[in-house]
């Protein structure tokens, strides 16, 4: 039975899903690398990536147009994240505390709207495979890296491109610099407030857009909770990928690695409960982090709000 | 433009600087009230104050972080609004603040070319950033390296770049706000040495500092701050520290305070060859030996983060040690909880009053009985005795001289210096048999200081072991018997006060020993 799991064609559903199965992660985390880059702690992924992941299945599904849908998601996701910066920069919030607050919203208003506009699971036909002449017919190669959709392969290319924002645009020296010194920043007259807004409404799209991979693109159905926990997960990574969209891209791939792994041991029937498979992403992340935490320095002015003094 | 008003930087200098009439006020205080402050290029002008004399509030305004309620500033002749940092930056006005405003995990440069434009739009120019600034330290003689992240540099290094910064961005006046306060003597003569180049060159330098040695040592003159109100300008050359001294506090002051003679008993608190580790996870201590006896008070100097922390908080009991012993009259205390070595009648003043000393949130009664809140007569039987605490305090209040609206009032209400009044009244007046003081004068103005140091020399007339840590090294001369300098965890020397000089203790706070024959400063 175990013996299944070795086979080339298991092995290589299991990459090509593995890499699938990471876009959300991708974006969700990616953009709560940016914010936590900047000082603030985003625990309200989780709800932006609910949210957005049934405005775009309903937009789909209304409208019959997937980049509308994408695009509603992401202004969802904006418009959360515009309220989770007044609340952090302008009110001062408690940022783990407001975090869970989004959270629950998210949680509660796609349930809500779920329930008032559609009742009944429904599939819409998501993005479809993108085709690669040649490449794609390449034998395994082409399953796992060229017969992808086209969120799939934008997640990847986030990587890189965050990477250089970060590192090699005075954007991202001023979003490191207001996540490390905010004050050092302030006084040489950049705008913490407004770094931080930049910041958190760009990780509230990329949860918008984590949510919408969800539903129309890997999935193509919303359920209420569809999420579960991914968002968090999420979270965890930026801590597991020390704060550099490699490392973020390391700790998604491996969570999606194996959580496409037990998928597969479900399918394939192999007598382990299903209820520690569906564990094993989850285990995983406790023990991640437990073996990262003190490995790296998180931004020292993360969590903290920004208030001149003197 | 002349080559006469041009800094070698290439930046027009500021022939002269006017502040007049300024007056700021917040809620319930006037803290600057119609005060005249000029500079002129080529000349340092000291300003001087105590704690809340308005000093920051003047300099804040002219950099542009207050905005003033009546008042001008004058550039070259020409009233000028400051509305920001940047106006300032614009107009040529640089400040290095107390506290470093540098992201110690970047390098020189990205701190040096933050919130500045770049001159590839979007991107950043790092390389024509570094090579500026290898220009400029060549200019002005400042040895930096523009790739080396922040968090590497010794303080003194960081200041650097504090005024590389400035320079970058064409300061022609620099604001320098207590520059010394974290300097080892070596790095305030380098300091110096830097600021009369800069000087001779044409910028035009205001040195905030409560330090009057330096004051009178570098400025050409200086103004006098108290209660927000000028006191005075005079040309340094005029004026002798005595008169600095008693227009800063307004009365007169001592300054060598009276150290009486006092027998020395036998050792009272020793400390046996005692290791521990640091927060970081690095030794913290390696092996430290002392002695302190009664009627002695035993200067620890040392520059900061050189296990001074550790040194208080392994005596007192917070951090375990890893080797060695403590022992406190005869008695070994190694290992024992805080509250068994406060029941032996050891008392610790913390460095971190606000946040080791004192419970913000918490009464000046209460904290005053923080330490012996489960003994007679505070408490009995688990209750406590209102009564008695609320008497306890206001003897002590009226004892120390703690300036409260009443003994209700919240901790964090209160001045710094009587927040210091209340942890000094608590640790003195249960009668200890030895003191940990630690820095504990930092942040005080002349007249708290003067207040805690007679406090600590009553104390060692009456023969208790005190065990003073402190980075002023005018306060380790000031009042201490002997002197050890900590460095890396270790005790480099114990030198009697008679053969200590800052020279000596600055070379052992930098790891030299003087007799290993290192270079000796001329």
């Amino acid at each position: 039975m175990i013996s299944e799991l070795f086979s080339v064609t298991v092995l290589i559903g299991i990459l090509a899903s593995g890499i699938r199965l990471a876009t959300p992660y991708l974006y969700a985390a990616i953009g709560e690398t940016f914010g936590q880059k900047s000082g603030v702690l985003n625990l309200g992924v989780e709800g932006q990536m609910l949210l957005g992941s049934f405005v775009a299945f309903y937009v789909a599904l209304t409208t019959g147009n997937l980049w509308l849908g994408l695009l509603a998601a992401m202004l969802v996701g904006a418009i959360m994240g515009l309220a989770m910066a007044y609340v952090t920069v302008n009110l001062h919030a408690q940022q783990g505390i407001s975090g869970i607050g989004f959270y629950l919203f998210g949680l509660g208003m796609s349930e809500l709207l779920f329930q008032r506009f559609m009742g009944t699971v429904e599939t819409v036909k998501g993005f479809p495979k993108l085709y690669f002449p040649g490449l794609s017919d390449i034998p395994g190669i082409g399953e796992i890296f060229f017969n992808q959709n086209i969120l799939v392969y934008g997640a990847y290319l986030l990587v890189p491109l965050a990477w250089f924002v970060l590192n090699k645009t005075t954007l991202g020296l001023k979003i490191r610099a207001v996540g490390e010194n905010p004050d050092a920043a302030d006084s040489l007259g950049v705008s913490v407030a407004r770094i931080r807004y930049f910041t958190i409404i760009l990780g509230g799209t990329l949860s918008g857009i984590a949510g919408a991979s969800l539903s129309i693109a890997l999935l193509n159905v919303f359920q209420q909770g569809m999420t579960s926990g991914l968002g968090f997960i999420a979270v965890a990574l930026v801590y597991f990928g020390a704060w550099r969209p490699v490392g973020v891209l390391g700790g998604a791939l491996l969570f999606s690695l194996v959580n496409s792994l037990q998928l597969w041991i479900q399918v394939l029937g192999i007598p382990i409960p299903s209820d520690i498979a569906v564990m094993m992403p989850y285990v995983l992340t406790i023990l991640v982090l437990v073996a990262t935490v003190s490995r790296v320095r998180a931004p020292s002015a993360l969590t903290k709000p920004f208030e001149r003094g003197d | 433009m002349t080559e006469a008003n041009t800094l070698p930087s290439g930046r027009t200098r500021i022939d002269s600087l006017e502040m007049r009439g300024i007056t700021k006020r917040f809620p319930g205080v006037l803290a600057s009230d119609h005060v005249d402050f000029d500079v002129q290029s080529g000349e340092v002008h000291a300003l001087l104050g105590e704690n809340g004399a308005g000093k920051s509030t003047l300099m804040k305004i002219l950099y542009g972080m207050y905005r003033p309620d009546e008042g001008q500033v004058l550039l070259n002749g020409q009233p000028v609004t400051i509305a920001s940092p940047n106006d300032s930056i614009n107009l040529g006005i640089g400040m290095i603040h107390q506290h470093f405003m540098l992201v110690p995990t970047l390098t020189v440069a990205e701190n040096v070319a933050l919130g500045l434009p770049s001159s590839r739009g979007l991107l950043t120019d790092l390389d024509r950033v570094s090579k500026r600034i290898l220009e400029l330290a060549a200019i002005y003689g400042l040895k930096i390296d523009p790739d080396a992240y922040v968090w590497q540099l010794s303080v003194g290094q960081q200041q650097r770049v504090e005024i590389i910064k400035a320079l970058y961005r064409g300061a022609a006046l620099l604001i320098l706000d207590e520059p010394t306060a974290v300097l080892t003597p070596q790095e305030v003569d380098e300091l110096f040495v830097i600021m009369h180049q800069m000087v001779k060159d044409g910028h035009s330098l205001i040195f905030i500092s409560h330090k009057l040695h330096e004051v009178v040592e570098i400025s050409n003159r200086v103004t006098v701050l108290r209660d927000g109100r000028k006191i005075g300008t005079r040309p340094t050359s005029e004026i002798t520290k005595q008169d600095l001294a008693n227009w800063m506090v307004g009365r007169e002051v001592s300054f060598a305070p009276d150290r009486g003679n006092v027998e020395c008993g036998g050792p009272r608190l020793q400390l046996k060859n005692v290791s521990c580790g640091s927060d970081r996870g690095t030794p913290g201590l390696r092996g430290v030996s002392l002695d302190v006896c009664s009627g002695e008070i035993l200067g620890i100097a040392g520059v900061s983060g050189n296990g001074q922390r550790e040194l208080a908080e392994v005596i007192s009991g917070l951090r375990k040690s890893t080797d060695g012993q403590v022992i406190l009259e005869g008695q070994e205390i190694t290992g024992l909880s805080p509250a068994e070595i406060t029941d032996r009648m050891l008392s610790y003043i913390p460095e971190e009053r606000m946040r080791d000393g004192m419970i913000k949130d918490f009464s000046i009664a209460e904290n005053m009985i923080l330490r012996e809140h489960e003994k007679k007569p505070y408490s009995r039987s688990g209750f406590l005795n209102l009564g008695e605490i609320s008497r306890h305090a206001d003897e002590l209040i009226a004892q120390f001289h703690v300036k409260t609206p009443s003994r209700d009032t919240m901790a964090k209400n209160l001045s710094g210096g009587n927040i210091q009044k209340v942890v000094l009244a608590r640790e003195i007046f249960r009668t200890p048999r030895a003191i940990i003081a630690a820095q504990p004068t930092r942040g005080l103005d002349i007249g708290a200081t003067e207040y805690v140091r007679d406090q600590l020399l009553e104390q060692r007339r009456k023969g208790v072991a005190v065990m003073l840590i402190s980075e002023d090294l005018d306060e380790i001369l000031a009042l201490s018997d002997r002197i050890a300098v900590l460095y890396e965890g270790r005790v480099m020397d114990i030198v009697p006060r008679d053969e200590a000089t800052p020279a000596r203790l600055g070379l052992l706070m930098a790891g030299v020993h003087p007799e290993e024959g290192a270079p000796v400063v001329k």
